[in-house]
C-alpha cells in the first residue's frame, strides 16, 4: 500500500482499478512494452506514421494555394519524411529490438537525427533544420496519442483516470458513467481536471506529483476527494474502512439535497439570489436540476469541437442545445457561450496554425472564431435556432475590446438576417452577453456594458491575466488568487458599471463556487451566481444563513485589504462565523 | 543476372549544399526509378531514394559524391540524379514536389 498526498478538488471518495493516462506532449517516458505487444506497436507506428504523412500533404495543398508552392514546399519534405523507409525501419527496430513503446521509439530515433544536426555544426545549414525534426516528431505523437484516446472512448468499465495533466480534449472523450475518479500529477484548484471533476461530481485529488511509475493499470486505487489522497493497492483494512466511508457519504449527500434543493436562494433579511449552474455536457443539465439551479449560466460548448477530425455541423450543434433546453424546459435560462478554445486544441489539418510562443495570449477564444467566420457562424446560426424553443441567450467569450464586441454583434445580425431571408424561427430578442474575463473588459466595463444586456465575470481568466501567472505552472501558481486586491477592485468596477447601465452581471468562475467567497459577491453587489452544479447547495446554504447587512459590511471590510492572504483569511474567518459547518 | 552499376563522380553545386529543399527532389525523383540509387560520400553509403538518409548526410556545397546505380533503367536515372546535384538551385522545379 502506498499514500500520496494532494490537492482534493472535488470531494467524495472512489474506489476502483487504475487507468493510466500517457503524459501529453513531447516528454515521452522511457517505456517499454511486452513481448507480446510488439507487433500492435509496429502497427500503431504504421498508421501514425501514415496519419502524419496525410496531414503534411494536407497543409501543403492548402499553404500552396493561400501562399504559394514555395511555402507549401516545405510540407511536401515532411511527408516525403513521413513516408521515408529507412525512418520508418530505424523506428521498427527500436521497437522490435529493444521493445521500446513506439512513442518513446519515435523520440529516440528525431532525437538521434537531431542531435546530428547538431554535430554538423551551429554554422551548417542543416542545423536551422531542427525545428522540422520536431515538427515531424510532433505530428507523430499526436497521431500515436490519438490512437490511444480512440481507445479510451472505448471505455466499457469503471475505472479510476490517471495521468499527468487530463487535457480538456481528453476530458471529452471519456465516457462520464465509467469515470469514477481522476487523480492527477499536476494542475491545481482551478485546472481543468478539477472543474471536470466539479462538474461531473466525482473526486479528484490533483498536484500529487510524480507516482505513475509506481503503478500499473489496473491495479486497486482509492481516490479520497476530501483529504487529497490517492492510495495505491490499499491493505484490506484501509479498503474496508473507505468502502464504509463511501456508502455513508452517499446517503449523506442525497439527504442533503433533497432537503436544500426546494429551499429559495434567498438571505435572513429576505433578499433572493439567482443560483444558475455551469455545464460543460448536455446530461449535466440534470444535475443542475437536481441541485435546485434555477437555470443554466454556464453552458460551455467546447465539448462539440475537441477530439474530432471535423467541425461540428449546425445539427450537430442544435441537438446539443435543444437536449438542454428539453431538461431544463421553456422557462429557464440557458446562457450558451460560444467556442472558447485556442487554435492549439485543434488539429493542424483542420485550422491554419501558426506556432504560437505564447498561446494563452494568442489567438484563441472569440478572436479565433473571428478569424474562422464559416465555424462562428455555424455556431451562432445553431443557437439562434434553438433560442425558438426555449430561453436561450449567447455569450462571447474572452472580448478584449469594444471592436471585438461588435463584429461579434455584426455577425449575430448577419446570422439573423440569413434566417429571416429563409423563414427560419428564431428569438428576436435573444439577449447578448460577454464574458468579462481580460482586465481590459473590466476596465472598458461602462462602455461595453452599454452595448449587451449582461455581464458574466469568468473569473479563472481574469484572475490569470491580471496577475499575468499561469495556474498551472507550480512555479507561479501562488501569485494566482481570486482573493487578491487587484481582481477585486476589477470585479467591483464591473458590478458597478453593469448596475449605472441596469445590465445584469454574474460571475461564473471557480470563485462563484467557493463558498468563502460567497458573502464577499453578495457584499458587493452580485445577485446571480453561475455554479458547478455540485456546488450549489453550499453556496446556498451560505446565502441562507447570512443577511445582506453581514455581506455589505464584510465585502467592505476585505475590500481595504492589502493582500490576497489577508482576504482569504478574512473571508474564512467571517464565514465561520457566520456559518459554523460549512468550510472544512 | 546482376547488372553492372553505372558509376558518376559529381559536385554538390547549390550553395547550400544538399539542404532539405534540392534533398526532397532528390529524393523524389530518384523514387520514381526502378533502378536502386546510392550516393557515396566521406565513407558513407546513402540511399538516395530515402530523404532521412539524404539530410543526414549534410552534404555542403563542393562536396564530391559518387552516384552508383543499378537497374533496368539506370542510364536515365543516373542523368535525372546527376543534374539535380550539379544544378545550383534545382528548387526552381517545384512542380516535382506536387503530391501523386
Amino acid at each position: 500500500m502506498e499514500i500520496k498526498r494532494g490537492i482534493p478538488v472535488s470531494p467524495g471518495i472512489a474506489i476502483g482499478p487504475a487507468l493510466i493516462l500517457d503524459p501529453e506532449g513531447v516528454r515521452v517516458p522511457q517505456r517499454l512494452v511486452e513481448a507480446c505487444q510488439v507487433q500492435e506497436e509496429v502497427h500503431r507506428l504504421r498508421s501514425a506514421l501514415a496519419a502524419a504523412a496525410r496531414d503534411a500533404r494536407s497543409s501543403q495543398q492548402k499553404v500552396d494555394h493561400q501562399l504559394g508552392r514555395q511555402f507549401g514546399a516545405i510540407f511536401a519534405a515532411h511527408a516525403v519524411l513521413l513516408e521515408d523507409a529507412t525512418l520508418e525501419q530505424e523506428i521498427v527496430d527500436l521497437i522490435l529490438k529493444q521493445h521500446h513503446a513506439a512513442e518513446y521509439a519515435v523520440s529516440q530515433v528525431v532525437r538521434r537525427a537531431i542531435k546530428r544536426f547538431s554535430d554538423f555544426g551551429e554554422q551548417h545549414f542543416m542545423a536551422s533544420r531542427v525545428a522540422d525534426l520536431r515538427d515531424i516528431e510532433r505530428s507523430i505523437l499526436y497521431h500515436l496519442s490519438n490512437q490511444r484516446r480512440e481507445s479510451l472512448r472505448h471505455l466499457r468499465q469503471q475505472a479510476i483516470v490517471l495521468a499527468h495533466d487530463l487535457t480538456p480534449s481528453e476530458t471529452a472523450e471519456l465516457d462520464p458513467t465509467f469515470v469514477q475518479g481522476f487523480a492527477t500529477e499536476s494542475g491545481g484548484r482551478t485546472s481543468h481536471t478539477a472543474i471536470m471533476a466539479g462538474a461531473l461530481q466525482i473526486p479528484a485529488v490533483v498536484g500529487i506529483g510524480p507516482f505513475l511509475d509506481d503503478l500499473a493499470g489496473g491495479d486497486l486505487v482509492i481516490v479520497d476527494g476530501n483529504d487529497g489522497l490517492l492510495i495505491i493497492a490499499p491493505d484490506p483494512h484501509t479498503l474496508a474502512r473507505y468502502q464504509a466511508a463511501r456508502s455513508e457519504l452517499i446517503s449523506l449527500a442525497s439527504q442533503q439535497h433533497s432537503q436544500l434543493r426546494d429551499l429559495p436562494a434567498c438571505t435572513r433579511d429576505g433578499v433572493e439570489i439567482t443560483l444558475l449552474g455551469n455545464i460543460e455536457f448536455p446530461h449535466e443539465s440534470q444535475n443542475c436540476i437536481e441541485r435546485g439551479a434555477v437555470g443554466v449560466g454556464l453552458y460551455r460548448t467546447e465539448f462539440l469541437y475537441l477530439g474530432r477530425q471535423t467541425d461540428p455541423s449546425e445539427e450537430e450543434h442544435f441537438e446539443a442545445y435543444k437536449d438542454v433546453i428539453h431538461t431544463m424546459g421553456a422557462k429557464r435560462p440557458i446562457v450558451i457561450r460560444t467556442l472558447d478554445l485556442g487554435a492549439d486544441k485543434f488539429p493542424p489539418n483542420r485550422v491554419s496554425q501558426y506556432p504560437e510562443r505564447n498561446p494563452f495570449l494568442g489567438l484563441r477564444s472569440v478572436r479565433f472564431c473571428l478569424r474562422n467566420l464559416t465555424l462562428f457562424k455555424t455556431q451562432l446560426r445553431a443557437i439562434l435556432r434553438a433560442s425558438a424553443f426555449g430561453n436561450v441567450r449567447v455569450m462571447f467569450p474572452m472580448v478584449s475590446t469594444l471592436l471585438e464586441l461588435r463584429q461579434c454583434k455584426m455577425l449575430l445580425a448577419e446570422v439573423k438576417e440569413d434566417l429571416d431571408e429563409e423563414g427560419i424561427p428564431f428569438d428576436r430578442d435573444l439577449q447578448v452577453g460577454t464574458m468579462i474575463e481580460v482586465p481590459s473588459a473590466a476596465i472598458m466595463a461602462d462602455q461595453l456594458a452599454r452595448e449587451v444586456d449582461f455581464f458574466s465575470i469568468g473569473t479563472n481568466d481574469l484572475v490569470q491575466y491580471t496577475l499575468a501567472a499561469d495556474r498551472s505552472n507550480e512555479q507561479v501558481a501562488s501569485l494566482y488568487s481570486a482573493a487578491d486586491p487587484a481582481v477585486l477592485k476589477l470585479i467591483q468596477q464591473v458590478v458597478q458599471a453593469a448596475n449605472r447601465q441596469h445590465i445584469e452581471v454574474n460571475v461564473c468562475g471557480e470563485m462563484s463556487a467557493d463558498p468563502i467567497f460567497t458573502l464577499l459577491l453578495l457584499g458587493m453587489g452580485l445577485r446571480t451566481l453561475s455554479i458547478t452544479p455540485h456546488n450549489i447547495p453550499v453556496v446556498k446554504k451560505v446565502i441562507r444563513s447570512v443577511s445582506l447587512t453581514d455581506a455589505e459590511r464584510t465585502a467592505q471590510e476585505a475590500l481595504q485589504l492589502e493582500t490576497a492572504r489577508d482576504v482569504t483569511n478574512f473571508l474564512r474567518e467571517q464565514t465561520r462565523r457566520l456559518v459554523p459547518d460549512v468550510l472544512h | 543476372m546482376q547488372a553492372q552499376p553505372l558509376i558518376e563522380r559529381v559536385t554538390i553545386a547549390n550553395p547550400q549544399g544538399l539542404h532539405l529543399r534540392p534533398a526532397t527532389i532528390l529524393a523524389i525523383t530518384a523514387q520514381k526509378f526502378v533502378s536502386d540509387i546510392w550516393l557515396i560520400a566521406s565513407g558513407q553509403r546513402i540511399n538516395g531514394k530515402s530523404l532521412w538518409e539524404l539530410i543526414s548526410l549534410g552534404a555542403a556545397c563542393g562536396t564530391e559524391l559518387i552516384v552508383e546505380v543499378v537497374g533496368s533503367d539506370a542510364p536515365l536515372a543516373l542523368a535525372a540524379v546527376v543534374d539535380i546535384l550539379s544544378t545550383a538551385s534545382p528548387e526552381e522545379d517545384m512542380d516535382s514536389l506536387s503530391p501523386g
